[in-house]
């Protein structure tokens, strides 16, 4: 099976800063991707490197298998919200769709008639009045009328207030079921992502932390807790995210496939927060590569 | 047809509560053989979920023969649970009382009873599963 998206060594350099570095990912079809991080970890370079509005400075990236806007059937395959949901604010809703049907070879009048009507809108409405959920529902339509197979959305909820967001979460997933597209989505709303991903990719300071499947990230990450110990004594399957000491205790986020068997841990599962929250905060730890260094233990 | 909730602060998994969800549906005779599961289309379009995880939820049904999808038509519940004999409930809670106030009489107090009971609900169901 293609990969959505796949990567190999992927930069994105700006000046002499690296917005994207040495990023390499390969995400299968049918998933709905979460991808998340700090502001300025790379989320939105990420995603306009993958819809071709970026080029790469090293690395390649392919696109449902080919390079991102090498031709306008591959154009064709993907549909972008960008950031903040644009749309021509002089521009009725109905012009939008005609646009949109002039712009897209697979364009699906149907679809995206259907959609503006059972949001309740009014095809002659102007979008510059329209609300910030309804333009994201407009936005969104658009990206799906065009009949894609991956959509991409940068940040597409993170402006809506709870209930538009609900709406619009429900509406992505009900594309999802009916048209089995596939979805990568930047937030770092990490309560929403938690409802609609399946795969998972943490990006923090332009660098993949951890991407995978979700149950199985899951499965693999354990929280410890025990008497104060040095995690260097940890048998070697075991990686240490996270960790954090008092005199008496050590507590532990742990990845590993295998078991954990040794009886002087409390060994309690994570959740999703917990998961993302681990690897977002390890970027603290970046000036000191390796694993950070521990206080004294006695 | 039944419509789903979601607890998300409880920290089952999601596939989970609505497989949970439908067991109960089952045992309190709102489903019968014959009824219909809302497709994963329904319940996405409430419950702003991946359709992956209601996929799960009636595929593990599935397996467990509670219910079968029919291609093109949705998922139909073939086989009911029995509701909870009350009788039993009710023994087991007396049984159970005697056996907590023996360890407390024992010097256990309720942590320790709870962590041999975690111990032994493990012990009992992993070897069901396995």
């Amino acid at each position: 099976m293609t990969a959505v998206l796949e990567t190999m060594g992927l930069g994105k350099q700006y000046g002499r800063r690296w917005a994207l570095h040495d990023c390499t990912l390969s995400i299968p079809a049918g998933n709905v991707v979460g991808l998340v991080g700090p502001n300025g970890a790379g989320k939105t370079t990420m995603l306009q490197l993958a819809v071709g509005l970026l080029a790469p400075t090293t690395g390649s990236i392919a696109v449902l298998g080919d390079a991102p806007a090498s031709s306008p059937a591959q154009l064709g395959k993907v549909g972008f919200v960008a950031q903040d949901t644009p749309a021509y604010a002089r521009l009725s809703i109905a012009q939008h769709l005609h646009m949109g049907s002039w712009l897209n070879p697979d364009w699906d009048d149907e679809v995206a008639t259907q959609r503006i009507d059972q949001l309740g809108l009014d095809p002659k409405q102007r979008a510059g009045s329209l609300s910030g959920g309804q333009r994201a529902q407009l936005a969104l339509t658009l990206a799906i009328a065009k009949r894609p197979e991956l959509l991409l959305l940068d940040e597409p909820v993170a402006s809506l207030d709870p209930l538009a967001r609900r709406e619009f979460l429900q509406s992505l997933m009900e594309v999802v079921a009916e048209h089995g597209v596939s979805v990568v989505l930047s937030s770092h709303l990490v309560s929403d992502l938690e409802r609609v991903c399946d795969y998972l990719v943490v990006l923090v300071d332009s660098h993949v932390r951890v991407a995978g499947e979700v149950s199985e990230l899951l499965a693999s990450h354990h929280r410890l807790s025990g008497l104060r110990r040095n995690p260097s004594t940890l048998p070697a399957n075991q990686e240490v995210i996270e960790q954090s000491h008092t005199d008496k205790q050590s507590t532990l986020l742990v990845r590993t496939e295998e078991p954990i068997l040794d009886p002087n841990w409390t060994v309690t599962p994570i959740t999703f927060e917990d998961l993302v929250l681990a690897y977002m905060s390890q970027a603290r730890d970046t000036t000191h590569p390796g694993r950070p260094a521990l206080g004294v233990v006695s | 047809m039944i419509e789903f909730q979601l607890d998300p602060a409880s920290g089952v998994a999601t596939y989970l509560q609505l497989v949970q969800q439908v067991h109960q549906a089952l045992r309190l005779g709102m489903l019968e053989p014959g009824d219909q599961l809302p497709t994963a289309q329904q319940v996405v379009a409430k419950l702003a979920i991946n359709p992956n995880t209601v996929l799960k939820a009636y595929r593990d049904l599935e397996r467990e023969g509670l219910v079968r999808a029919r291609p093109g038509m949705g998922t139909f519940v073939v086989q009911t649970l029995p509701g909870r004999d009350e009788v039993a409930l009710a023994r087991f809670l007396s049984q159970m009382s005697k056996l907590l106030l023996a360890a407390r009489a024992a010097g256990l107090d309720s942590d320790d009873i709870e962590a041999i009971y975690r111990t032994a609900i493990r012990n009992v169901f992993a070897e069901g599963v396995a």
